[in-house]
């Protein structure tokens, strides 16, 4: 050791529930940072670690159970392992569950990475009653092997050892290799020779490599590939092979692969008692009832959002307070009579918007921790399973009801939690149709509209109605999605049931800590532009003489900046909907966010803010009809979702483009389903 | 029970042991499954046929949850019964 490494790059890889995430917190702790990888909406968590004279950047890979090319975040393990080329990657296994999880470990070995392998949950395993031969099955694979137990930081300084001493080490990748039986090892090395010619692709990866890729059809590879000779001759192979095993030599492959693993195990695992998992089956009988499942589940979603709104409310009148304690403050600064617009600016724009929505923060946190615990406990495998078969009927996965029941709340962090679907697909359908799920901020304009023109038996009913029409629109929306643009196989439903667990008080406090941060920030910095620039658009151009004046009214001020004038201009189209000029004055408005709508009202209606709102409700009255006001709502429930849902859009599907078709698509929708509505209760009235 | 006969996972009653023969499915997702180690040749017990809840098998000491159009899909051969 003449010269010593000091900065190490790690991977961190693993299947899904093999406790990668738990490993990875601890050890980062919450030195962590969470990111994209470069164009994919893969999440991407980076975090340092100390040990001994190192530094080690720790880069968390997605959960996966193979490294094929059939999803986003296989794609994205391997070609970090190409392209980043870590120091080392430790493979984090459910050692309980060990066949399985080695699976990926032999792929990363036949990409010739350097590897540990980190063998987790070995507590859970010992109480299965397996005995592992660690120096055996080290010697079998050619890999470092550490026990740990993630949940209770056991292992992890062994496991920085082993990772550190392979780092430094020259020949630290395995040599072993899998023998795949004469038959295909014949075509590889067939396929070998063919490759000399791409030099591109020999440049990353290994020709054996490449020539099982190019037998298992992976498209990335195939992609790649530049002579047509070798395209040509991987299909003469695979059909050849097709012909003697008679089936794809994809399955063949992952079947040899699988071989070998079993043969590791029977000489170096011992299984010294049969007892499965029975308690986990047992409450599975309950919470997966064919009958009991759905109401269990219904029953502890409204749990998790009473709770999350009962003690959300707290926190959120804090806030409230801190952000009306700052504009007092500010305002303070200029003494009365004299408003200046940058005052109006600071308040009205900056910390109206900003605080708009770091009020909501506390209900985002509190929701994130619930859905963390759902998530660690195992739950919501069970959850998914249970509204599957609802979902399959539009297309979705069982788990994308997680995200619009957290809608009817809130948009944004619905959204978030889209990240819990696997799928692109599913993930992109999801996120489209979610805004049509009437979120909270919409009630306020309900709660303006509905007690000034229906009748107190009918409220609750007209009510209903308009969530009930955002419903059926969102199916019918994902089921067209589905069939169109977003077309895909619905994937049948397969999923591993990890047993019940309990999660650990770190683990939550970190997950939810990472999604308040990333709603402050993507959310806020957007929220932030636009809501000054749309204070702009409603506070200019000023006309000469309301400067000179002393008291102009907001009225004024709004009707004739770029807003009023926008709606001036865009009455005439609104016209068959039933609106006029302030209600679009109001619309344009709600854009920044929905509570806007009725602050707007307000104003052009010069409303004081010391009035009731009884007083609004009167001259609206005076001004349209149910069914105009019907229109109203059903236009504000339908279109174009806030600056808050378009920042998240954005960031959570990682096209501008999506964020730019949803918001018009569903502006598009509005107008039509609005204008239908209106004009056929004109016509029956 | 006919045994030695291949027949649908969906037909299969619970604690049976069964030896997957055949999954009649894309590409894409016998591959999916494969990673997971369901693979023709590999041995499962159903622990619960899906009425009432839903179709589990234990793959391994691994408990999978399927759906039923995934049951249908599978075709497989039981090997005992244990009552
Ligand atoms: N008993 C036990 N539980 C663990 C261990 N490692 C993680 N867990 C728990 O397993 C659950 C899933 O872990 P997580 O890290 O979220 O899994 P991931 O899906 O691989 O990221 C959590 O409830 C953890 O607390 C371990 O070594 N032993």
């Amino acid at each position: 050791m003449t010269e010593k490494i000091k900065n190490i790059t790690i991977a961190l890889a693993g299947n899904p529930n093999s406790g990668k995430t738990t490993v990875f917190n601890s050890l980062t702790g919450m030195r962590q940072h969470v990111g994209n990888y470069p164009g994919v909406t893969v999440e991407k968590k980076e975090g340092l670690c100390h040990h001994k004279d190192f530094v080690l950047n720790i880069v968390d890979l997605p959960g996966t159970y193979s490294l094929t090319a059939y999803s986003a975040e296989e794609i994205v393990a391997r070609n970090f392992i190409v392209e980043e080329k870590p120091d080392v990657v430790v493979d984090v296994i459910d050692s309980a569950n060990i066949e399985r999880n080695l699976y990926l470990a032999v792929q990363l070995m036949e990409m010739e990475a350097p590897i540990v392998l980190a063998f987790n949950m070995s507590d859970v395993a010992k109480n299965k009653g397996l005995i592992f031969d660690i120096e055996m099955l080290s010697s079998l694979f050619g890999l470092p092997i550490v026990q740990t137990i993630g949940n209770k930081d056991q292992g992890i300084n062994e496991l920085l050892e082993a990772t550190v001493k392979t780092a430094q080490d020259k020949q630290r990748c395995s040599n072993l290799r899998i023998k795949y039986g004469k038959e295909i090892e014949d075509e590889l090395e067939k396929l070998q020779q063919q490759l000399q010619t791409e030099k591109d692709l020999l440049k990353k990866f290994n020709s054996r490599w490449i020539a099982v890729k190019l037998l298992e059809q992976d498209e990335e590879i195939l992609k790649q590939v530049k002579d047509t000779k070798v395209l040509d001759a991987a299909q003469d192979s695979i059909n050849h092979l097709r012909e003697i095993f008679g089936e794809e030599p994809e399955i063949i492959i992952a079947d040899r692969r699988y071989g070998f693993i079993s043969g590791a195990c029977q000489e170096a695992v011992k299984n010294t008692i049969e007892t499965r998992h029975n308690r986990s089956d047992m409450i599975d009988a309950v919470v997966t009832h064919r009958v009991f499942g759905l109401p269990i589940f219904v029953a502890l979603m409204y749990i998790v959002f009473d709770l999350t709104f009962r003690i959300g409310k707290w926190p959120m009148g804090w806030l409230e307070g801190l952000f009306g304690f700052l504009s007092r403050y500010i305002s303070g600064f200029w003494p009365t009579g004299q408003e200046s617009l940058i005052k109006s600016l600071i308040v009205d724009g900056i910390l109206g918007g900003v605080g708009g929505v770091v009020i909501f923060l506390p209900n985002i946190l509190l929701l994130f921790m619930a859905i963390a615990v759902l998530e660690g406990t195992g739950y919501m495998a069970r959850a998914a399973f249970v509204t599957d078969r609802i979902m399959h009927k539009i297309g979705l996965h069982g788990k994308s009801f997680i995200p619009m029941l957290i809608g009817f709340g809130c948009t944004v962090p619905a959204i978030m939690a889209c990240r819990i679907l696997e799928n692109r697909r599913n993930r992109i359908t999801t996120i489209l149709v979610l805004p049509l799920f009437s979120c909270g901020a919409r009630i306020t304009i309900y709660a303006l509209f509905i007690p000034a023109f229906f009748a107190l038996k009918w409220r609750g009913a007209v009510m209903l109605l308009i969530y009930f029409i955002g419903i059926v629109l969102a199916v019918i929306a994902a089921k067209i999605l589905r069939l169109t643009l977003l077309r895909g196989e619905t994937v049948p439903f397969v999923m591993e049931l990890p047993p019940y667990r309990m999660p650990t008080f770190k683990a939550i406090l970190i997950h939810m800590w990472e999604r308040g941060w990333l709603y402050l920030k993507k959310a806020g910095t957007v929220i932030l532009v636009i809501s000054v620039i749309l204070w702009f658009a409603g506070n200019f151009p000023r006309s000469a003489v309301e400067q000179e004046e002393e008291d102009i009214s907001q009225k004024q001020i709004l009707e004739y900046s770029i807003t009023g004038r926008l709606s001036g201009f865009l009455e005439p189209a609104f016209k068959p909907l039933g609106f006029d000029k302030r209600i679009v004055t109001a619309l344009i408005g709600a854009m920044a966010a929905k509570e806007v709508f009725v602050a707007q009202m307000g104003i052009t209606y010069a409303i004081s803010e010391h009035e009731d709102v009884s007083v609004l409700r009167e001259k609206l009255r005076a001004d349209y009809t149910p069914l105009q006001a019907f229109c109203i709502m059903l236009f504000c429930l339908i279109s174009a979702p806030c600056v808050a849902t378009v920042a998240v859009t954005r960031a959570e599907t990682g096209r501008i483009g999506w964020a730019i078709f949803q918001w018009a698509g569903l502006t598009a929708l509005a107008y039509v389903v609005t204008l239908v509505v209106y004009q056929l209760g004109m016509y029956l009235s | 029970m006919k045994s030695k006969e291949e027949i649908s996972l969906r037909k299969v009653s619970s604690g049976t042991l069964v030896m997957l023969l055949k999954i009649d499915a894309g590409q894409g997702l016998k591959v999916r499954l494969a990673a997971m180690g369901l693979l023709p040749g590999v041995q499962f017990t159903v622990i619960n046929n899906g009425h009432p809840g839903p179709f589990v098998i234990d793959l391994k000491g691994n408990r999978m949850v399927l759906g039923k159009g995934m049951a249908d899909k599978m075709l497989v051969k039981p090997i005992s019964k244990n009552d």
